[in-house]
């Protein structure tokens, strides 16, 4: 038997140790300010996309308010979604919107242009959206980088076959609701690594970097996140007639 | 053979296409001889499918429209 229920007192947990940097772009070695433009001709490898990107964030360096707004409308559904799965409350998702990138715009001058321009900025957005949660939480601090490795966590309650395409059985607007409690039931440090690597698509070093986590430490709170919400929707999405069966 | 919990352990990586050539067909035959871990793998891969196959929300207009109004606002402040 390795699977093991979950009990109330394990996993995530509340460490007053971490605090995210206030100055997130200036955070480390590999985010020294960079004050000149990022010049294309310095990554040759780059993509089509990167470089149109890289051209927005050059001309809203140089007070192109139209570039701006462009990276904005790119980028906002996407901030907006991972503040909301990490405050779990709209008035905070808005704020966090606002502040991370009205932080970006400030320092736009402190983008290299190493990173994509989206992972940048929802590096800061994770750091305003993780305060948020810490003032909500006066008592007690957020953390995300704090062992949690227990195995404790690792639920498996239930194993039933799925449908084999159980979204079809409900509307856009329920299965969007169905997936979004799935997630909001995850604790932070779940629904935060989760958000990024399975729905935004970061690579698992992408994700690493923008929570300040060893690559080992993503995999393992993913992997974790991914089997509790496969566990969630079982319940929705199992074959009709099939009873669910607990592992081992 | 490996064992569920090795299976487990390597469940992620297996999805993600980055196990090696040898861990990999070790997990194959896991999965191919053992139906729970089956049924975890094809739903686990499920439910990444569809949280990837989630539209971006459309954010509310107001939230857009008061974004832009603050970014406006710095713009200005930026430029005095």
């Amino acid at each position: 038997m390795f699977l093991h229920a979950a009990g109330p007192g394990n996993g995530y947990g509340y460490s007053p140790a971490f605090a995210p940097p206030a100055n997130t772009w200036e955070n480390g070695n590999s985010r020294k300010m960079a004050t000149e433009s990022f010049t294309l001709a310095a990554a040759p490898e780059i993509s089509e996309e990167a470089k149109a990107e890289l051209e927005l964030v050059n001309r809203a360096r140089e007070g192109d308010a139209t570039a701006f707004s462009t990276l904005i409308r790119q980028y906002e559904g996407k901030i907006f979604r991972l503040a909301m799965n990490i405050t779990q409350n709209r008035e905070d998702a808005e704020d966090v919107l606002q502040e991370s990138f009205l932080k970006a715009y400030e320092h736009l001058d402190q983008f290299q242009g190493n990173s994509k321009f989206y992972t940048w900025v929802v590096r800061i957005a994770v750091n305003q959206a993780l305060m948020k949660l810490r003032k909500r939480k006066s008592d007690r601090s957020v953390s995300l980088d704090e062992q949690i490795d227990t195995g404790e966590d690792t639920v498996i309650r239930e194993i039933a076959a799925w449908d084999p395409d159980p979204e079809i059985q409900y509307s856009q607007k329920e299965l969007s609701g169905i997936l979004t409690e799935a997630i909001d039931g995850l604790l932070p440090i779940y629904r935060t690594v989760f958000t990024l690597r399975d729905v935004d698509g970061l690579s698992t070093e992408e994700t690493a970097d923008v929570l300040d986590l060893s690559v080992p430490a993503v995999k393992s709170r993913l992997l974790r996140a991914r089997l509790q919400l496969r566990d969630k929707l079982t319940r929705f999405f199992k074959r009709k007639g099939d009873d669910a069966f607990a592992y081992m | 053979m490996l064992t569920c919990k090795e299976f487990l352990a390597e469940l992620s990586d297996f999805l993600d296409e980055q196990t090696d050539a040898e861990i990999k067909s070790k997990l194959e035959r896991h999965i191919s001889e053992c139906p729970n871990c089956w049924v975890i793998c094809d739903t686990t891969k499920k439910t990444i499918s569809v949280y990837k196959g989630m539209k971006t929300c459309t954010i509310p207009e107001d939230v857009h429209a008061r974004l832009m109004a603050a970014v406006e606002r710095k713009a200005a402040a930026k430029k005095v």
